[in-house]
């Protein structure tokens, strides 16, 4: 339903460059959809929905740039609408999705399907093309009408781009078209048949492994890669100590290389897959890691060597996922949860700033792919977040908003809230958490 | 009673009592667990020398074997323990590939559950399976084998073959040759070797060892002469042809000239019991005359097999007392 005109009211203001003082400014007024005025007790007015955050944080929207919402073609696990409802209930504003659906987003009718769809929705879907027709990893998608159609990046998530010669030259055409080529790092015949990291605990479970290098040897070659074609490579979900250090070697020394890392890979180990008895919720690719890489995560994130984060929501129905460990598919979800691992791991422990952490959330995804970045000022659409870091929530099956429910996270008590987002003049209270 | 009079491979706590509800891995099993299922074996052991071995002590349980994986001894084993218990047992084998395209393995196990069983024994390729039936059904689950995680009942009769050619698992010295890596069989012999106090050093391809390996209390050594010079008991594993298809090793023949056990070994080292839990490629674990030597005691591993399962479906029946 649309709300154009809005005010907020006791809310704390907050982006990448700090927090607002609360004594000076506490109130944000939204007219058609803009922000009118930020004040003090600024005065409600006819015909405003007034939203009292009771203290609570008003950032910019946030932005996932790495979701699965499986539509077209694989609505059993999710739809745009039901992955959008758990974007808006864990926050987010916007998604990047992943193009291995059914068909693949490899052409421009693709894109323009899932814009069209979405167009309407409280979450902006930005889709991302495919690099390669089919996503077969043989030859290029038809890249640049893909991105008149509106796609913001290039990949075969799912896969890896595994040619090294298609590769390099989809990082020269996707630079032609100044568009960032996402890649899922992975070394087949290093990692399979793996099913969860290759370490202690599938030694001890004797799962095969995947190993750390099997991600870390694509990272070298797409690093090598992105330094010779000044192509723009971004390397999605890593996982591993080497890699992170990797990326930021090539920073430092100007390669066009950015990263993500998923809440899980800062939060979860390996040491998860014996502790629940191979629960496959704890499958995912990338693995699980060790704690020295969580510690690499955190780490990373905290230097500005990892830039975003991005959940990998990745549903899977439950006759998918309930199955013996070999047979599940890899992935969970992410999107309702992502917050509260945040508050956990990097707010709580003191590794990170407000304002660094939602520099990750706000500003990087979107500079990544090339989006205007919302702000807090008058004249801007209004695109915000509505958070704490206090609330205590339990992530139930009646609470979650996926068609799936694979996560590891499921009826676990959480700290720290999406209360509701706000855009294309919508607001959408997270009535879960807020009763 | 004092208890350092006693043997060291037997119960030693005084107030023991077994209280396992499942026998999924020896990795949840205590010492004094392990111990007493080798323990109530070696009853179960003197009966099958009996002129009528049975004992009917199951008479009014059902047990179904489930068996997703080939397997001809394990499967026979505990269907012959099974009727030697007087169980009701009914038999389901499938290739997983089948199973993969029709009912899923939770329906399938609700199914039989429906129809009012006991115990299941199940073998599988996948890790895991019976932590997830244990999920799935309130019967008690046997694992006879779950991918390369555990085989315990293997490691059970294995120990207990040891404590009839040696005086005790406590400070035993024991090879383990082979694909460390696949091996269901040496994960449970590792851990309940270790739980007994016996010293295990790993032998084989480097490319067999999996990573980390070292850290659950093992040796590793790629030297199988020093091996053999050092050892109570050897244990060849058995090697799956497709591992050298898939490159972990070059040749069966350089296999067999580094890591197979031949009667030059014997010879030269005149202590050392040999071990397979079968089945044995001959010529390549072992020398075909090392399988068949006196030294060799292949055959009574399988025999105490079936005592160790009697064993354990008794104990796993609710019964405690014999």
């Amino acid at each position: 339903m649309l709300q154009p005109n809005v005010l907020f009211i006791n809310v704390q203001l907050a982006d990448a460059s700090g927090v607002r003082d609360y004594n000076t400014v506490n109130s944000l007024r939204i007219r058609d959809g803009k922000i009118a005025e930020t004040g003090l007790n600024l005065s409600p007015e006819n015909g405003e929905q007034l939203i009292d955050g009771k203290g609570a944080f008003l950032s910019p929207g946030w932005m996932d740039m790495h979701v699965h919402l499986r539509e077209p073609g694989l609505e059993h696990k999710e739809t745009i609408k039901s992955g959008c409802a758990a974007a808006a209930a864990g926050g987010f504003t916007a998604v990047a999705c992943m193009p291995n659906t059914k068909p693949a987003i490899h052409t421009r009718d693709v894109v323009e399907y899932i814009v069209n769809r979405s167009a309407s929705l409280p979450v902006e879907v930005h889709p991302i093309g495919c690099v390669s027709k089919d996503r077969k990893g043989e030859s290029l998608a038809e890249m640049a009408d893909m991105k008149e159609g509106g796609a913001v990046a290039f990949s075969d998530d799912g896969d890896p781009v595994y040619n090294a010669r298609l590769m390099r030259t989809a990082l020269e055409y996707a630079a032609m078209l100044d568009m960032p080529v996402i890649n899922h790092e992975e070394d087949l015949d290093l990692s399979r048949p793996g099913h969860m990291h290759e370490g202690r605990v599938s030694t001890r479970l004797g799962l095969a492994g995947t190993p750390s290098i099997a991600e870390e040897v694509m990272i070298a070659r797409d690093i090598l890669l992105a330094e010779l074609t000044g192509g723009h490579v971004h390397v999605a979900h890593i996982s591993t100590r080497r890699g992170v250090e990797m990326v930021r070697e090539a920073k430092a020394k100007g390669i066009r290389v950015t990263t993500e890392v998923c809440p899980h890979h800062f939060d979860l180990t390996d040491e998860e897959v014996e502790r629940s008895e191979f629960d496959t919720n704890f499958k995912m690719h990338p693995p699980l890691r060790t704690a020295d890489d969580v510690e690499a995560m955190i780490a990373g994130l905290a230097d500005g060597t990892i830039d975003a984060i991005c959940t990998d929501h990745a549903p899977h129905s439950v006759e998918e996922k309930e199955v013996e460990f070999i047979y599940a598919p890899n992935g969970i979800l992410g999107l309702q949860t992502a917050w509260s691992v945040v508050v956990k791991q990097l707010l709580d422990t003191g590794r990170m700033s407000l304002p660094q952490v939602l520099r990750t959330l706000i500003d990087a995804p979107r500079t990544i792919l090339r989006l205007p970045v919302p702000g807090l000022d008058a004249g801007q659409p209004a695109n915000l977040t509505l958070f704490d870091t206090s609330t205590k929530w339990t992530y139930t099956a009646v609470v979650n908003k996926s068609k799936s429910r694979n996560s590891p996270y499921l009826n676990q008590t959480l700290k720290g809230a999406a209360l509701g987002i706000y855009n294309r003049s919508q607001w959408v209270p997270n009535e879960a958490v807020l009763s | 009673m004092s208890t350092e009079n006693l043997h060291p491979d037997r119960v030693a706590a005084p107030d023991y009592r077994f209280g396992q509800p499942h026998l999924i891995g020896l990795a949840d099993y205590s010492p004094d667990d392990i111990r007493y299922v080798l323990q109530q074996a070696a009853y179960f052991r003197e009966v099958l020398e009996r002129p009528v071995p049975k004992l009917p002590t199951l008479r009014d349980k059902t047990i179904v074997n489930l068996f997703y994986e080939n397997s001809t001894r394990t499967r026979i084993s505990f269907e012959l323990a099974q009727k030697r218990m007087g169980a009701d047992v009914v038999n389901f084998s499938s290739s997983s590939s089948s199973v993969k395209k029709g009912e899923s393995l939770k329906d399938t196990i609700r199914n039989i559950e429906s129809m009012k069983i006991d115990m299941v024994v199940v073998r599988h390729e996948s890790p895991g399976v019976p932590h997830f039936l244990k999920r799935c059904v309130d019967a008690a689950i046997i694992n006879a084998g779950d991918g390369a995680h555990e085989h315990p009942t293997q490691a059970l009769l294995d120990m207990f073959s040891m404590q009839q050619v040696k005086p005790a698992i406590k400070g035993l010295k024991v090879v383990i040759i082979g694909d460390i890596q696949h091996s269901r069989v040496v994960r449970s012999n590792i851990i309940g070797l270790t739980k007994l106090g016996a010293e295990v050093i790993l032998c084989g391809p480097r490319t067999m060892m999996p990573m980390f390996v070292h850290e659950m209390g093992v040796t590793v050594s790629h030297n199988l002469e020093e091996c053999l010079a050092w050892c109570d008991v050897a244990m060849a594993l058995r090697i799956q042809l497709e591992r050298q298809e898939g490159g972990l090793f070059p040749s069966l023949r350089e296999y067999h000239e580094r890591f197979g056990i031949r009667m030059e070994h014997l010879e030269r080292y005149p202590d050392f019991t040999v071990m397979h839990p079968g089945p044995i490629n001959r010529g390549v674990e072992l020398e075909s005359d090392v399988a068949d030597s006196d030294r060799a005691v292949i055959l009574s591993q399988v025999t105490n097999g079936l005592a160790i399962r009697m064993a354990v479906l008794y104990l796993l029946s609710g019964r405690r007392e014999l």
